[in-house]
């Protein structure tokens, strides 16, 4: 750093997922404290927005953050919401998400949606403050060791001890974090080293000896591969998350449509193949469709892309598509054989291993000729025709929760950008409304976190502000995070939530009503039947329009009354049945053999039979 | 099951240990002995971890170790082509009575005693566990008051070093 030239602003931000671009020669170091190097360090990163709330330890970063031109600060009301709006931000944008706390609570306030990041390979970076470097360790005032907590549940984190070492621990942290397999990072930085005096300079040196993400598959593999894809019968490509966090999606299409092999796209993945596409199964798994669950059982090659053999999408792993061969490509070498082994494993990024694909697909077949796969669609197309995704009108004449769904889907259209908490309304969700795009569809995967819907929307509105964002939640989930309609009221960051309210923890009570005698235990909310909280007046108490529904015949009139209003957040309470449940399914512990199209109804198990 | 004995070079920094230890426990993999110390590079340090593992979940632990971002490189050291050691300290009741008889099976062992008193011995002895074992079996007899054990460390045999390729 030689240039005497010390008052120019920082370099330009790094685009997701690379290094930070060498400077042009106006790295020189500046003067200043910890806490404006740190809000210097986010501008040269290119972090647009942080979700926070402010407190004692994290308040020498949150002044010179007043006067940042480029980084906009959204408080919100609980730092969980903080968490998965740069989560909800990330997954719309495909950027890295920040979030800002305070030490002790504020922290472990995070945790979960850290957990949440982590478990679906999201990239955000937290920063958090940190007590006093001399109190540490004494169980002081809001002390809590976060790097110790949030150690299982993040790809890394980092404790600032120096100053010094501010932009080059952001650096390091948005580079993890972005690249290789996503996920989230934690900076914890005491509230001394923010005071302290320092000097800024970027782009900083990069010290990470025992982290060499891998991007480009070998190249034996991917032909092995394209060799097993050209003479295989019963192929299927098994798509997960990954080969949307590649951006990879118009090389998938290529893909399928240049071998013709059916697609399936897991819960992570849905939107990276178009819905309407002629060769999309839909999602397999517990309650994925039966012509992806079945294709997958009786396939003799499964081309996974990107996924993890995750348990809701395998069921009984031991009886999980039994005559199948397996590539596995995923970026984590972790992944692969980690579930289920693999005969021929590669490393490397969907985008790379897929396009590389291509062309070791069009040698293969040049030298073993094209496989045949006219048979396999015959029998794959029966599956799609006798059973279809559907539902019935609940016989009491009470609104259809799935029919509501699919309206909204059908009303605002895959331009939009569609949330969901976790429940028996993410999988309708995930099942009945047509995703076109990657990014269209945001949820909480892998951990499963009920409250996701209302802040993930609120992140993914920030991020993609000329995008409708809907939030599909549930009157559970709803109630876990609704506290952020705050937020979005009064940041202009106008949502629609649309509450799927059957008046109980939903999932639970169709697990009840299934295994355990219909003896509902605890999982009736009294949102029927007392109408507490009222949603609607509870939408207009934080600032938001509040609607309800509950007659089939009203429901596209109110969510058209939801798409007109742009300048507040909108809530839909949607009374629909209680008793409408998520079909077809995978028991719990069971083959996927055993698929329900519908109670009673197992259409492969039955087909073995006769 | 069987053992393997797993050489991790980590980055020299605060937390690593807790990073290694928390990855094992939280999948589930059982460690049997760990050491940690420094390398000749100041900013590397070697841990020595011996796991009870079969070869699919031994590929998991190491590829599951190698995710950490202070790990910079494992190498599995095999029993034949590397040496393996332990350090045992083991205070032994020995009166006037038996004192000979203890002594003799420290100098069998190549052991040494490194403090005495008119009661008991304490006895110093390295070696790979089987060694070891074999000398406390010997000892048990007298009366063992307290005993010690590191975790094993071990370093492959021959020139080639490890270490070399790791620091750039």
């Amino acid at each position: 750093m030689t240039s005497a030239n010390t008052r120019q602003n920082p370099a330009p931000a790094a685009s997701p997922g690379q290094r930070p671009k060498p400077a042009p020669p106006n790295g020189a170091p500046v003067r200043t404290t910890g806490a404006q190097s740190l809000v210097r360090s986010l501008e040269a990163v290119g972090c647009e927005v942080v979700f926070g709330i402010p407190g004692g330890t994290i308040l020498p970063t949150y002044d010179p953050l007043l006067d940042s031109t480029k980084v906009r600060h959204v408080l919100v009301r609980h730092e969980q919401a903080a968490g998965h709006a740069a989560t909800g931000y990330a997954q719309a944008t495909g950027k890295t998400g920040v979030c800002m706390a305070t030490s002790g609570p504020g922290a472990t306030n995070l945790v979960t949606a850290l957990a949440d990041a982590h478990m679906d390979s999201v990239p955000i970076v937290a920063i958090t403050g940190q007590q006093t470097t001399g109190l540490i360790g004494t169980d002081a005032f809001q002390e809590a060791d976060i790097c110790g907590i949030t150690l299982p549940v993040t790809k890394h984190n980092f404790l600032v001890t120096d100053p010094a070492e501010i932009p080059r621990t952001i650096a390091e942290a948005f580079y993890i974090a972005s690249s290789g397999r996503p996920g989230p990072v934690v900076v914890d930085i005491p509230k001394d080293v923010q005071q302290l005096n320092t000097s800024f300079a970027w782009p900083p040196e990069q010290r990470l000896p025992g982290y060499r993400p891998v991007g480009k598959p070998h190249g034996k593999q991917v032909r092995e591969a394209a060799r097993l894809m050209t003479s295989a019968r019963r192929p299927v490509l098994y798509v997960g998350g990954g080969v949307l966090k590649a951006n990879a999606s118009e090389e998938l299409t290529k893909l399928a449509e240049r071998t013709g092999i059916p697609v399936v796209t897991t819960l992570m993945a849905r939107g990276v193949f178009p819905d309407s596409h002629p060769s999309h199964l839909g999602m397999p798994g517990m309650h994925g469709t039966v012509s992806a669950v079945a294709a997958m059982q009786r396939s003799d090659l499964l081309i996974a892309l990107g996924t993890r053999f995750d348990d809701r999408v395998t069921g009984q792993l031991s009886s999980f598509a039994p005559e199948a061969k397996v590539v596995h490509a995923d970026i984590d070498p972790a992944e692969i054989s980690k579930n289920r082994v693999a005969d021929v494993p590669i490393v490397g990024d969907c985008k790379e291993v897929l396009s590389e694909l291509l062309d070791a697909v069009d040698t293969a077949e040049r030298e073993h000729g094209a496989a045949d796969l006219g048979e396999w669609w015959t029998q794959l197309d029966d599956w799609r025709n006798r059973f279809p995704l559907g539902y019935d009108w609940p016989a009491d004449g009470t609104l259809s929760p799935e029919y509501v769904i699919q309206r909204i889907g059908e009303l605002a259209g895959p331009e939009a950008v569609y949330t969901a908490g976790v429940g028996q309304h993410q999988m309708w969700a995930a099942q009945f409304i047509g995703y076109q795009r990657p990014r269209s569809w945001l949820n909480s995967g892998g951990l499963g976190t009920m409250g996701y819907a209302v802040p993930a929307a609120m992140g993914a509105k920030a991020g993609t502000p000329d995008r409708q964002v809907w939030a599909i939640d549930g009157d559970g989930c709803f109630q876990m995070t609704n506290q952020e309609l705050a937020t979005c009221a009064i940041e202009r960051l106008p949502i629609k939530v649309a509450v799927i309210n059957n008046g109980n923890l939903g999932m639970v009570r169709q697990w009840q009503n299934l295994f355990y005698a219909e003896r509902y235990s605890h999982s009736d909310l009294g949102t029927h039947n007392h109408r507490i909280p009222d949603f609607s007046l509870l939408a207009e108490a934080l600032g938001g329009v509040g609607m309800r529904c509950e007659a089939a015949s009203d429901v596209d009139g109110v969510v058209e009354r939801a798409m007109e209003i742009d300048d507040r957040p909108v809530v839909i309470d949607f009374v629909v049945g209680k008793d409408a449940q998520v079909w077809p399914m995978v028991a719990a512990g069971t083959g996927n053999d055993e698929i329900m199209a519908a109670r009673g109804i197992r259409p492969l198990f039955d087909d073995d039979e006769g | 099951m069987s053992r393997h004995t797993l050489s991790v070079l980590v980055e020299n920094v605060p937390g690593v240990l807790s990073r290694v230890s928390g990855l094992f426990s939280r999948r589930s993999f059982n460690i049997e002995s760990l050491a940690v110390g420094p390398t000749e590079h100041p900013e590397i340090s070697r841990m020595t971890i011996v796991v009870s593992v079969e070869e699919q979940p031994l590929e998991q632990v190491t590829k599951q170790l190698n995710k950490l971002i202070n790990v910079i490189k494992i190498v599995e050291l095999e029993q034949d082509s590397s040496v393996q050691r332990e350090l045992l300290l083991v205070k032994v009741r020995a009166d006037a009575s038996v004192r000979s008889q203890v002594l003799e099976t420290v100098q069998l062992f190549r052991a040494k005693v490194v403090d005495a008193s008119p009661e008991a011995l304490t006895i110093e002895a390295t070696g790979d566990t089987d060694k070891l074992d074999a000398l406390l079996r010997m000892l048990e007899p007298y009366g063992v008051r307290e005993m010690v054990q590191s975790g094993m460390v071990a370093i492959g045999r021959g020139a080639r070093s490890i270490t070399a390729t790791a620091v750039r």
